[in-house]
């Protein structure tokens, strides 16, 4: 029983790093039908973003001191990467795909399946392929809860991922901007009517989605101790499996998705084998598309005219 | 006639990859009045509404709202001057509740005194709406959208309405409550144009009108003149003329 809930804490806290991940890529799909395959490595990025910050704010002094480094600088790291993933995703959508926004719709694919692979060379030649361990931003603190091992860490996880989804759905159903980034992704040209200016509402769906992404990144670097340029294409494959788990373009769908790859995850790697732990995700894909294409929540929507 | 027109299209140009839709159309329409454009399937009167709100590209040609040219204006800036266009097929965001369409309607005015005020005079012009207010748009009747797409668009207090075919697919008693509403909105002294297939309620409802075919605008005139055209009677009245 401990060991099975050992699997599920752990899934769970992997599971939501997927979801903070897998949302950015169904808000993007949401509102432009396009499968941001550069999202990965914006999470790639935040996760390198926060690796220098914390080197910049002197983690390692601080390492060798025997001394924690403070929370509040842990929450500047956040923001800190938060915010340049934000800028390098609002980038990506001004410079790549609003050219191609009117082209056939294979066309802003490919774009950005190229965008992916630059962002993954150039992270190899600036970040170098070496793998990183990642600063104890947290410094992990274990505690035993009825026979089940607990980190901070994990607490953390979990704590910073329902705080960052409160906030999402404050966003999106209670404010403006979220209104907007709603009304878009229902029907573009309907939205302009409005007066609403789709462009902006564009830039801050790639913002959001790429802020969720950089906090799965720190999180991610915290959970699994080390990071590498090419971090984001297994674990953004995954996360996009958990979107279209959930029903690409459903929010709250995103987080299911999330939640339920991971679990999947740990409990194969833990009661079959390790080595299918990559394989379940997959497999999962395959059943989705088969047994139920429009994902857990998504819905077959007819138009009345 | 001292002021400008509120809406003044100058040889208009619509083509969609070398077809051309709009062929040349020039129509104006002054303060206070409801113009109906009509015509048949096909005959370009959603392309007309389209270029004027920038929704899709003059090929050439010019569209004035207020005296101002809306050459190189975005939508949303086109309908910042003070219109609103409400879309053939209605357009409701259909998983957005009515109450929250109506908040969209009013995007550009979002101070909450303002959208109390306006939400208020929606319900008070549309009461099925009222009683509505946090369902799923997409759960209404087609009548209740053609109330609510209508509603959405004077939310922002427009002084130039665009309505395309708003009795498309209505049954006649659903019909003649939206009418009675357009009318109590230009009572209010909001300008229309009003493009429509249904020629009879078209001319009833307007003070003037222009018939598209093909592209082109082929007869204008006073709505009363126009009833009474032996042209007009036997082609879109569906009457026998022996003229
Ligand atoms: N997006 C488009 N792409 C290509 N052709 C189009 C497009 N929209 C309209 N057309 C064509 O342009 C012409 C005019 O269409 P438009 O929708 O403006 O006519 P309409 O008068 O509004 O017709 P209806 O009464 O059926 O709504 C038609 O021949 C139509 O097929
Ligand atoms: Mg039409």
């Amino acid at each position: 029983m401990s060991q099975f809930l050992q699997q599920v804490i752990n899934g769970l806290s992997l599971g939501s790093i997927y979801a903070l991940i897998a949302l950015g890529y169904t808000m993007v799909y949401g509102i432009l039908k396009l499968i941001n395959f550069a999202h990965s490595e914006v999470f790639m990025v935040g996760a390198y973003t926060g690796f220098y910050t914390a080197g910049a704010l002197g983690i390692e002094g601080m390492e060798q001191r025997g001394a924690a480094f403070p929370l509040y600088l842990a929450l500047v790291v956040l923001m800190v990467a938060m915010g340049a993933s934000a800028l390098l995703g609002v980038l990506i959508e001004r410079l790549a795909y609003r050219p191609v926004r009117s082209a056939p719709r294979l066309t802003p694919l490919i774009t950005a399946i190229g965008v992916s692979l630059l962002l993954q060379n150039l992270g190899m030649l600036v970040f170098t392929p070496n793998p990183r361990r990642y600063p104890p931003i947290i410094k992990e603190v274990r505690f035993e809860l009825g026979g089940v091992i607990v980190t901070n860490v994990k607490l953390t996880i979990f704590v910073v991922t329902l705080a960052l989804m409160l906030g999402l759905w404050y966003l999106v159903q209670r404010t403006w901007t979220g209104r907007a980034m709603r009304a878009v992704s229902v029907n573009l040209d309907a939205a302009k009517l409005m007066g609403i200016d789709t462009g902006r509402t564009i830039s801050a769906t790639f913002a959001i989605g790429s802020a969720l992404a950089a906090a799965g990144g720190i999180l991610f670097g915290l959970d699994q101790i080390t990071i590498n340029p090419l971090m984001g294409t297994l674990t953004g494959l995954k996360a996009f499996v958990a979107a279209v788990l959930g029903g690409i373009g459903n929010i709250p769908g995103a987080v299911v998705g999330g939640l339920l790859i991971g679990l999947a995850e740990q409990l194969v790697a833990g009661y079959v084998s390790p080595d299918y732990r990559d394989a379940i995700t997959f497999v999962i894909l395959i059943v989705i598309l088969i047994l139920r294409p429009e994902g857990i929540l998504g819905v077959v929507r007819q138009e009345k005219v | 006639m001292a002021d400008a027109p509120v809406l003044e299209v100058t040889d208009a140009r619509v083509s969609y990859g070398g077809i051309a839709a709009v062929k040349g159309v020039s129509l104006s329409v002054n303060a206070g009045e409801i113009v109906t454009l009509i015509g048949a399937n096909g005959a370009g009167k959603t392309s007309t509404l389209k270029s004027i709100v920038g929704l899709v590209p003059l090929k050439t040609g010019s569209v004035k709202i207020f005296g101002q040219d809306i050459k190189g204006k975005q939508t949303h800036e086109i309908v910042a001057g003070g219109v609103a266009l409400v879309p053939e097929g209605r357009a409701i965001f259909g998983n957005l509740t009515v109450r929250e369409n109506l908040q969209l309607g009013g995007f550009l005015r979002r101070d909450p005194a303002h959208q109390k005020r306006a939400l208020e005079r929606c319900v008070q012009l549309f009461p099925r709406l009222g009683e509505r207010l946090s369902q799923e748009g997409g759960t209404l009747s087609g009548g209740e959208q053609q109330m609510l797409a209508i509603a959405r668009a004077i939310m922002a207090e427009p002084k130039l309405l665009l309505l395309d075919e708003p009795s498309l697919g209505l049954a006649p008693k659903i019909v003649q409550e939206v009418f009675a509403a357009i009318a109590e909105i230009a009572a209010s002294g909001i300008t229309i144009l009003l493009v429509e297939q249904n020629t009879r309620l078209a001319l009833k409802t307007a003070n003037r009108a222009y018939v598209l075919v093909t592209g082109e605008i082929v007869l204008s005139g006073d709505c009363q003149a126009l009833q009474r055209d032996p042209r007009i009677r036997a082609a879109y009245l569906g009457e026998d003329v022996h003229a």
